[in-house]
């Protein structure tokens, strides 16, 4: 699957709304000059204002978001505020701009043999899959979301979705427990038939490897590593493969779970 | 604005600094704009070692106020590699090449140079001596003995430009440009990183998982300004300055205090594009003030 490029450089990208999904923030934007991203790329974001510049302060490099929905000349994207780069874009609104790059990233690839697509995802990490399943759905085929949140005010992130099941940590919502219970459950009786689709914290990315790579069940997992620039230049992001080190940026985001020894990616969800 | 550089044309006075751009990556990234808008006007490549590396175990990033620190490792495909996979993309580059090399004993050094010597896709040599000699255990260019000694060794075997890439972790970094100068270097490039740390906060362990990393971006603007300045006045041959650049104001600062060229590298992670904005910006500071 060819990617689709990015412009080269920063672009402007004017913030045309903020919404509140409890522990989330989606903030839209207006991209102009970009081209529609594939499910699963990504951005680097940083405020156009306050930000690094010298002025001495964090944040100061951008940072690297999944984009979570796109309509025409539209990107959204998931935030949650667990740093200083993630507060300062979780505060943008309209009349502010983000500095973006990006499509960035190799994105999901269809489902192989006409597998049906299972998405799992974790935390922040269910943005990919709200614009993959929209893709899907376009092309005809409905996917299931199980998702897995702490509590009651992250699993109202669960409506970005369609179809979802979900998990929570507390049992304040759904099933009490891990969303990879909820995948075990889905898996059985048909493995041969499906193909896993996952992002999400590390302990939950290497839980749903270990089950998929149990199971034989194919599976495409979105990583997040620590990322200075998202276009190969830094090479601070590589993640262990069984090809070596490879450039989740470049490389990735999206790999295949048969590539991993581990999707504990050192760190990463820090 | 085009700057004549030991004798190699370029259109402007704004380069990359080794290790901070990844051409081929970035085509990848972005495709052909990248060579319509190509934005240095020489481009230095990753250091290329005898061996090839995986580089550090990650993590090998952090975040500090104003910058970051970078544990890479020099990853790269070794001199063979390098020459079969690498160097026939980068001869197509709309810029000259500069290839940066490292060696871990100095006839290696002067294997890498001797190779590229040969090779009429490649403008001119930078030589990384931030990294021991195993034969010594003395860091090459913290020592203006040893950098002598490593410039005198290879010098002979081309006759294209040889850059020495300081290292800014040295007592006195204007002797050792010297000492680069007076073994026959045509040019100097510094600073390279500033060796730095962090704690995970979790552990209070390292953070990398190089244990130690390099300081990078605005954060080290003022200590790149001080090295260039002592540099540009200890030596004759000309000094690429580098170190915390955003913005054509600061390479005018650089030049200013001494340097030719300028070097951009963490800034090129915060905007792909930013060496052809900084190029621009200095172009008219540069047509507005007399250096």
């Amino acid at each position: 699957m060819t990617r689709t490029r990015a412009p080269f450089g920063r672009r402007p990208a004017p913030v045309t709304a903020r919404e509140e999904h409890g522990a989330y923030v989606v903030i839209r934007c207006h991209d102009r000059f970009g081209p529609s991203p594939q499910p699963g790329q990504f951005y680097m974001l940083a405020a156009a204002e306050r930000w690094g510049g010298g002025d001495g302060e964090r944040p100061f490099l951008p940072r690297a978001f999944s984009v979570l929905r796109v309509a025409v000349g539209e990107l959204q994207f998931l935030i949650e505020d667990v740093g200083p780069g993630s507060r300062r874009l979780s505060e943008l609104g309209p009349g502010d701009d983000l500095a973006l790059v990006g499509p960035l990233g190799n994105g999901f690839a269809p489902p192989r043999d006409d597998r049906v697509p299972i998405l799992v995802g974790g935390g922040v990490g269910i943005a990919p899959l709200a614009i993959w399943q929209d893709e899907l759905r376009a092309g005809g085929t409905e996917s299931p979301g199980l998702l897995g949140f702490r509590d009651e005010r992250h699993a109202k992130g669960a409506a970005l979705l369609t179809h979802a099941s979900v998990a929570t940590d507390d049992g304040s919502v759904g099933h009490h427990g891990l969303v990879t219970e909820l995948l075990a459950d889905e898996l059985d009786g048909r493995a041969d038939d499906v193909e896993v689709y996952a992002c999400g914290p590390p302990l939950m990315l290497e839980a749903v490897r270990a089950i998929c790579t149990d199971w034989s069940v194919p599976a495409q997992l979105a990583l997040e590593s620590g990322m200075a620039c998202g276009f190969g230049a830094c090479f601070g992001c590589v993640v262990p493969t069984v090809d070596g080190y490879v450039r989740l940026c470049v490389d990735g985001p999206v790999l295949d779970a048969h590539k991993l020894q581990s999707a504990l990616v050192a760190g990463a969800g820090h | 604005m085009s700057v004549d550089f030991c004798g190699i044309e370029l259109a402007h006075p704004v380069i990359n600094g080794s290790g901070t751009f990844d051409a081929i990556a970035a085509h990848r990234a972005f495709g052909d704009e990248l060579f319509e808008r190509f934005p240095f006007a020489a481009f230095v490549s990753k250091t290329v070692t005898l061996e090839p590396r995986q580089g550090n175990p990650p993590p090998r990033l952090w975040e500090v106020p104003g910058g970051l620190i970078n544990s890479i490792g020099l990853p790269n495909k070794g001199l063979s590699g390098y020459l079969e996979h690498d160097l026939p993309f980068l001869a197509n580059l709309p810029v000259p090449l500069i290839v940066n090399v490292m060696g871990f004993s100095r006839d290696e050094v002067a294997e890498l140079v001797a190779a590229f010597a040969e090779r009429p896709e490649v403008s001119a040599l930078e030589l990384n001596v931030s990294c021991p000699n195993v034969e010594t255990g003395l860091v090459m260019g913290a020592d203006p003995g040893e950098t002598a000694r490593l410039v005198d060794r290879v010098r002979a075997l081309t006759d294209k430009p040889l850059i020495v890439k300081l290292t800014p972790n040295a007592t006195d970094v204007p002797a050792v440009a010297r000492a680069a100068e007076q073994a026959g270097a045509d040019a100097v490039s510094l600073i390279n990183t500033l060796k730095g740390m962090a704690l995970d906060p979790r552990t209070g362990g390292p953070w990398l998982g190089g244990v130690t990393g390099g300081v990078s971006g605005a954060a080290v603007r003022a200590i790149a300004l001080a090295q260039v300045h002592a540099v540009a006045q200890a030596v004759e041959i000309p000094t690429i300055g580098m170190g915390g650049v955003q913005a054509g104001r600061d390479g005018l600062d650089l030049m200013r205090a001494g340097a030719a060229l300028v070097g951009i590298g963490t800034e090129s992670f915060r905007d792909p594009a930013a060496g052809e904005r900084i190029a621009s910006e200095l172009g008219e500071l540069l047509a507005n003030s007399a250096v």
